[in-house]
């Protein structure tokens, strides 16, 4: 394989990076136009996996990123994949925070705190039901892992590890999925 | 250490945090540890290390650096760590943040992806994934619903949070279009919310002071006073105050 997939990897993610406001996975749809449609790196089947994958594994969902570069093209496909998805909004965001900061406390960047303030949480609530109504569909006992998982987060101090755990088992044990 | 005292000039940007961070090194230690502990996204382990375990940030702080990591480009998490890393030890300390979020969890990534490779048909491999999203899922919807007792006391304002989610999460619309339509909306009547609140906080001041009850006739004349003016904007008069931590 020559550079090319790898600098056209890395160029296309990094236009995304900046395209992603609001967080990454609202740029999958483009991800799955430009790597499965246009280029035929990938198949349908392996683009969900790497969504499914890094969702199920430790970390930052956004690194279904590194997967798909990985089954792309390999190691320096994962590289240049999550390296060009990450290095222009990163700097973006540190030097954007670093001038906010500067200006903190004047009205302007106060109400921009308080403004986007609920935004921010409307957006994670939305996040967990994306997450749970693409996983759980019609399925009621996945809904009730849901429901159940989100109600031990909001009354007790449970490591939330053992929820996951729970989820697990309960699939392995063929009760839920 | 945990319960070492704020160094000098970090109180007024940290007023609820009680600890910081010892050096890059240990935010590195600390974000991976989250980052490995977060099955199904880290947002939420975040939340519970960094304000509940750690007390590095309060719910306030780490609400609204969760809004600029969300309004700029780039996974909400990674720009969190950025943010959250620079704050105490500048672009090394974001470095070390987002390092520590990334590293282990690539490695495991990857291995996990050849490693399901092999049984990624199998139903079994199903259903575990299945029941371990299903969890994550509800964890990611109760972070939304603690974060949003910041808002005790002007509960109306989670309009906003309501408005988003439908778009975003039960319409499907694309985020920048949502962004770009009620962002500019909410801060603007972010700034006329705070305009109102100091005014009525000058009023209740003035209205306290000897000899004078609190009547609607002495709100009207500090507000009157006031002129609807932003050039005395003090600390008492944030309407972040209203929420208050725990």
């Amino acid at each position: 394989m020559t550079s090319g997939p790898y600098l056209d990897l890395f160029l296309h993610f990094a236009a995304l990076s900046l395209l992603a406001i609001g967080g990454a996975l609202g740029t999958m749809p483009e991800m799955h136009r430009y790597l499965v449609d246009q280029r035929g790196w990938l198949t349908d089947a392996q683009f969900t996996d790497a969504v499914v994958i890094a969702q199920a594994a430790p970390g930052p969902n956004i690194l279904f990123v590194t997967v798909l570069g990985w089954q792309a093209a390999g190691l320096p496909g994962a590289i240049a994949a999550t390296v060009g998805l990450l290095l222009p909004s990163s700097v973006a965001t540190f030097w954007g925070w670093r001038l906010a900061r500067t200006r903190d406390g004047t009205p302007l960047v106060r109400a921009i705190r308080l403004g986007l303030s609920p935004i921010a949480i409307g957006l994670t609530a939305a996040a967990g039901w994306l997450v749970a109504s693409n996983i759980n569909g019609t399925q009621w006992p996945l809904w009730a892992v849901t429901v159940v998982s989100g109600v031990l987060v909001l009354r007790t101090r449970l490591n939330l590890l053992w929820l996951v755990g729970a989820g697990a088992l309960l699939g392995a044990l063929g009760l839920v999925g | 250490m945990n319960g070492r005292p704020l160094p000098a000039g970090r109180s007024a940007a940290d007023p609820g945090a009680v600890s910081t961070p010892d050096s890059a090194l240990q935010l590195f230690l600390v974000l991976s540890g989250l980052a490995l502990r977060g099955f199904g996204g880290v947002m939420p382990w975040a939340q519970r290390v960094l304000v509940e375990e750690r007390r590095w940030m309060t719910r306030e702080d780490f609400v609204e650096v969760l809004a600029f990591a969300q309004l700029l480009p780039g996974p909400n998490i990674c720009n969190l760590a950025i943010m959250v890393g620079d704050r105490w030890f500048g672009w090394r300390g974001a470095v070390a943040a987002l390092g520590g979020l990334l590293a282990a969890p690539v490695v495991l990534v990857l291995s996990a992806t050849v490693l399901v490779g092999q049984v990624a048909d199998e139903p079994m491999t199903r259903r575990v994934l299945a029941g371990m999203g299903a969890a994550a899922g509800g964890m990611l919807l109760a972070t939304a619903i603690k974060l949003a007792g910041v808002h005790r006391g002007r509960w109306g304002w989670l309009g906003f949070g309501l408005l988003s989610f439908a778009a975003v999460g039960l319409l499907r619309w694309p985020l920048a279009q949502v962004l770009a339509l009620l962002a500019p909306v909410a801060v603007a009547a972010a700034w006329f919310l705070q305009r109102h609140e100091e005014r009525v906080q000058r009023a209740v001041r003035a209205a306290a002071s000897p000899g004078e009850a609190v009547s609607d006739a002495a709100v009207a004349r500090a507000a009157a006073a006031s002129g609807g003016s932003d050039s005395n904007p003090e600390r008492s008069a944030e309407p972040r105050d209203p929420a208050a931590p725990r």
